[in-house]
């Protein structure tokens, strides 16, 4: 099976740089596959997972939201955050999940429950990835 | 001449403040080290979201997103980060200059409306009454988060979607080494693209899914909270290089002010036996 380029960037670090045979990614329009040679593409992403299939290898990332640009020789994908299933931090996502429920349960005001809301996706994402859940 | 009480108190003040100049000193170059290592970290990522931004617009029109579209200006908004202390060499002074040399082109050249959003006290201190402030952000932390550059970003964008400023330009400081910085000055909104980055000149032409707008919606803040978030950290690390080398010539200016201050210390030592000898000499003559 043929490979593509493909770098995974955060503000902190590069996280994959590498080749890969697919890549899945939740984009704002829903998960989406992409192999090498493809056309085009720019696209923004949402809090989600990302996949990366190279050969029989496959791993996958809790992401945040960013954006991906597809390219035939080599697809960028920038997010804000993306940690490796087994790099997550458990602990933190649990009381991180737990702070945003109460604070949505009592909270009304827009902003705040708004805020609250992302954070509690995010928590949910990485404890979904770090138990090795595929995608829904 | 000073007494020698005087000279041996003025050199216990001078070293007690030889002592907090360089632990000051010593604390800015353990915290430069970690945010030099960040601004490092996080390069690939911005000449990345420049790259691709580049190649987005070299492909679009201008109006198909708001944040593109150039319109009438009538109020600019300034954008500038200093620091919220002081004791850092000319590191906040040079970015105050400059957001004043910019605030005066645009009043003047053009009779334009101006307004600052200020991150970090001294800034804000330094214009409280000469100018207007819509909004203001301090106490950034040492490493500053993804999520302050997230805030700033949203309210520059809501500033400027609802019409109230027309313009945003950003000053902050580039960090080169740990000898150079530099401030630069650059627009962040009507989004235009980056100058140096080099276009992909396939023939090819993007897909935008699901539509051009969703995509720019999505795409566009992200990259000014990038363009935020990398100038965030760059003035951190600045500051503290800024910091580390206006302590480590205090502790220098110090050192030599001890010097200076001892050699007259024991100038007064040495005038007070001899004036001590001639009196006791002088007294023993009058005896005979």
């Amino acid at each position: 099976m043929s490979t593509v380029k493909l770098s995974i960037i955060t503000p902190e670090k590069v996280v994959y740089d590498g080749e890969a045979s697919m890549v899945t990614v939740r984009t704002i329009d829903g998960d989406r596959g992409f192999l090498a040679e493809h056309q085009p593409l720019v696209t923004g992403l949402d809090i989600g997972q990302i996949k990366i299939k190279n050969n029989d290898q496959e791993r996958i990332l809790a992401s945040s939201t960013g954006y991906i640009e597809v390219r035939p020789e080599e697809i960028s994908i920038l997010v804000d955050t993306a940690e490796y299933s087994d790099e997550i931090d458990v602990d933190r996502a649990k009381s991180a999940k737990e702070r945003a429920e109460k604070r949505l349960s009592k909270d009304n005001s827009s902003i705040n429950s708004k805020r609250a809301e992302i954070a509690l996706k995010k928590a949910m994402n990485r404890l979904k990835v770090s138990k090795g859940k595929n995608f829904e | 001449m000073a007494s020698m009480r005087d000279i041996k108190r003025q050199i216990t003040s001078v070293e007690s403040t030889k002592k907090i100049t360089r632990a000051m000193k010593m604390v800015a170059a353990a915290k430069l080290r970690k945010s030099q290592e960040r601004a490092e970290n996080a390069k690939p990522f911005f000449d990345k979201t420049k790259e691709t931004l580049a190649d987005i617009t070299a492909r679009i029109d201008d109006d198909l997103h708001p944040l593109l579209e150039k319109r009438d200006v009538k109020k600019v908004g300034y954008v500038f980060i200093t620091g919220d202390r002081g004791l850092c060499g000319a590191y906040n002074s040079r970015v105050i200059k400059e957001v004043e040399k910019g605030l005066k082109e645009t009043e003047k050249e053009t009779e334009k409306e101006t307004a600052l959003i200020t991150i970090g006290k001294k800034g804000r201190d330094y214009f409280k009454n000469k100018a207007e402030i819509i909004s203001e952000y301090i106490e950034i932390e040492d490493s500053p988060g993804f999520s302050t550059a997230t805030n700033i970003s949203n309210e520059l964008v809501e500033l400027y979607t609802e019409g109230i400023l027309d313009e945003v330009h950003l000053v902050y400081t580039e960090f080169n080494s740990v000898v150079s910085q530099k401030v630069e000055r650059l627009q962040l909104l009507p989004i235009e693209p980056p100058e140096s980055a080099e276009v992909n000149d396939s023939e090819e032409s993007y897909l935008y899914d699901p539509s051009a707008e969703e995509v720019l919606s999505a795409v566009l803040p992200q990259y000014l909270k990038n363009v935020i978030f990398g100038a965030l950290i760059q003035s951190k690390a600045s500051e503290f290089a800024s910091r580390m080398t206006a302590m480590d010539s205090a502790t220098d200016n110090a050192e030599d002010m001890i010097d200076k201050l001892k050699l007259s210390y024991n100038r007064a030592r040495q005038a007070a036996i001899t004036q001590e000898l001639s009196e006791i000499v002088g007294g023993a003559e009058a005896l005979e």
